[in-house]
């Protein structure tokens, strides 16, 4: 089956002033058509970085230094802005965090939805304005076609992502990009959201590259998950593989750090101790080293390797022993 | 208009009453509308300049006097019978002049505020929105061009040009469109990192759509404001230049003119060859600002709600 999306060694250093900062370090990840991949971290892990290089959107000073990003099987790091765009045009859409600020205050939302086809030339004005009211429709606005006539300011921030998301699906794109689509919502707008998600992409059978930080968003809603950190993945495995037997050592520490409501009162919430390291500065060979409750003198002199097993990989010298990992070193130790 | 009712596509609570509220809010520019008319400073700053405005273009319908032949009979006749307003140096009505020479400098304030503003407004969004080598190229002319002292410029342009209505447009909107282009640059480089910009700019939209449709519109509003302000800084330019006596030749006539003819009889005593053209630019340039005032409380306020 041919990848809808594929990243692999990609390097993006973004400049500022003199200093350059490695944001994204040499990942590699691979997306197939119907599926959703979901890209963790913690903020400054190069998640969002990552979405952007796919976007052609890295910020004044970034630049794809190294590795390839290959939308639906045509190469885009090299090419120039007009080809890139061509190329992602009709097929990559694209939903941000902040509905606030990702729709136009000043133009009509149905026009705003409806642009995207005249900038391909894929309707006439009319014909546009007439598939941007179906859609708003179908992503869930009730009387659209009054809503069409509203403007952003005018609509709840459920109904503005709701538009944002039509705005994303109006030609039909094959990958959609979704940078932490829920985070400004509240949590039952967001379920609400997420469900839209699910059910467009099996109406439409997309690819959607999810960024978030929100492990419980990954674990409902994703097919596979990229954990990244300090621009480097750390884990990469099918959600069900993940959650099942999380190997790295910073991943069981995000998901250690999600308070339950068994934890009892007065106990103090899990935390990573410190902060993400400063990616300008020297980096520790395994970069959550300084951080890990578990590591050794390995982790500061040898940079961890890849393995991978089946549909897991992950880069970590003292892994998580899972369950299996104990059952089967119990069955072999002599007793 | 109807009261919309609450969308069922959002259960919660929170949305359902912004929705609501929504719905009964009229439209964006209409809201803008309502803040400056409730600004009784900005009413009274538009209807004086309506009321001046009616004065000189529709004036001259009720009020006929003869501009263009002089009446050397008549000179410096005060106010009187005839001449409410009394008579200038070489016997026009003042009156009447008061009215023709009106017409001609808030014709040219309003031309040249047009040039400034849209010759800005380009300038600035398209070196905002490319930004880089570009951005800096077109902002080092404006730097360059503003550290010409204007009155210079325009005293040279003045004496290279015969100076007409349409050429003082041009000369002081070609003064005055640094400010705007500053002012939209900068408004420009935080739109242009707008997700909505981003998002054209994913889906193909090229350059021309993204500065006319995306960034233009919304940095209006800033600029609507600059504009009045434009207005009344072209309404003391023209009086500055005429008072040079490098203003639009006689028989024309405009206020600047006339209050610089008239200071030349301050020690005659003839005040009422200073006093009207006086008040009438100061009413003029004072009911621009009062509009641009309330324009920009209205539209900052605006910006302040739906933060």
């Amino acid at each position: 089956m041919a990848t809808m999306l594929e990243i692999s060694d990609l390097v993006v250093d973004i400049r500022s002033g003199r200093s350059t900062v490695r944001a994204v370090d040499g990942i590699s990840l691979t997306l197939d058509p119907g599926r959703t991949l979901g890209l963790v971290g913690e903020s400054g892990c190069g998640k969002s970085t990552t979405g952007l290089a796919v976007l052609g959107l890295l910020p004044a000073g970034g630049k794809v230094t190294r590795g390839s990003i290959r939308i639906d099987g045509h190469e885009i790091v090299g090419l120039r802005e007009a080809e890139a765009r061509a190329i992602r045009g009709r097929t990559v859409g694209v939903v941000f965090q902040d509905p606030m600020t990702a729709l136009n205050p000043t133009q009509r939302i149905g026009a705003q939805v409806a642009e995207p086809l005249l900038i391909h030339g894929m309707a006439n004005r009319s014909a546009a304005m007439k598939q941007a009211v179906d859609l708003l429709g179908e992503v869930g606005l009730s009387r659209p076609a009054a809503q069409a006539e509203r403007f952003p300011h005018e609509l709840s921030g459920g109904m503005r992502q709701r538009v944002m998301i039509a705005l994303a699906l109006i030609c039909g794109p094959k990958l959609l990009v979704a940078d932490e689509p829920t985070t400004a919502l509240d949590v039952t707008t967001q379920d609400q959201i997420l469900q839209l998600f699910d059910s467009l992409q099996q109406s439409r059978d997309m690819s959607i590259l999810l960024i978030t930080h929100d492990m419980g968003v990954v674990a409902g809603h994703t097919d596979e998950v990229a954990v990244m950190y300090a621009g480097r993945l750390a884990e990469l495995a099918t959600t069900h593989r993940l959650f099942g037997g999380y190997r790295h050592r910073y991943t069981e520490a995000l998901l250690e750090s999600i308070p339950t409501l068994d934890t009892p009162r007065g106990q103090r919430l899990a935390t990573i101790a410190g902060l993400p390291p400063n990616l300008g500065g020297q980096l520790a060979p395994c970069r959550f080293a300084p951080r890990c409750a578990h590591a050794e003198q390995v982790c500061f002199d040898v940079e961890p390797q890849w393995s991978e097993q089946g549909e897991h990989g992950y880069a970590c010298h003292l892994p998580r022993r899972t369950d299996a990992d104990l059952m089967t070193e119990s069955a072999g130790a002599p007793s | 208009m109807s009261i919309d009712l609450p969308d069922v596509a959002d259960t919660t609570g929170q949305a359902a009453a912004e929705d609501r509220q929504a719905a009964v809010e009229p439209k964006q520019p209409s809201m803008v509308l309502r803040r400056f008319l409730e600004n009784k400073l900005a009413i009274l700053g538009l209807l004086l300049f309506l009321a001046m405005a009616v004065f000189c273009f529709l004036g001259p319908l009720v009020y006929h006097t003869d501009q263009i032949h002089t009446r050397l009979s008549e000179q410096t006749l005060p106010p009187g019978p005839g001449h409410p307003l009394g008579t200038d140096q070489v016997g026009y009505d003042e009156l009447g002049r008061l009215m023709v020479g009106g017409q001609t400098s808030i014709e040219i304030a309003l031309g040249a505020a047009l040039v400034a503003v849209v010759l800005g407004v380009v300038w600035g969004t398209v070196a905002g929105y490319f930004g880089g080598v570009i951005d800096s190229f077109m902002m080092r002319i404006v730097d360059s061009v503003m550290s010409i002292p204007a009155l210079f410029l325009l005293m040279f342009l003045a004496t290279m040009f015969r100076p007409s209505v349409l050429m003082l447009i041009l000369v002081l909107g070609l003064l005055a469109w640094l400010a705007p282009a500053r002012l939209v640059r900068g408004e420009t480089l935080s739109l242009r990192s707008r997700e909505y910009v981003q998002a054209v700019r994913v889906m193909g939209g090229r350059a021309p759509r993204i500065i006319f449709r995306h960034l233009v519109p919304n940095v209006l509003g800033t600029i609507v404001v600059n504009a009045t302000f434009q207005v009344a800084d072209a309404i003391l330019a023209i009086a500055a230049i005429s008072f040079l006596g490098l203003g639009i030749p006689p028989p024309a006539a405009n206020w600047g003119g006339m209050l610089s003819d008239g200071l030349n009889y301050t020690y005659s005593g003839f005040w009422w060859l200073i006093y009207p053209s006086g008040i009438a630019i100061i009413i003029t340039v004072l009911s621009f600002n009062l509009i641009g005032d309330g324009l920009r409380d209205a539209v900052g306020l605006r910006a302040h709600r739906r933060l």
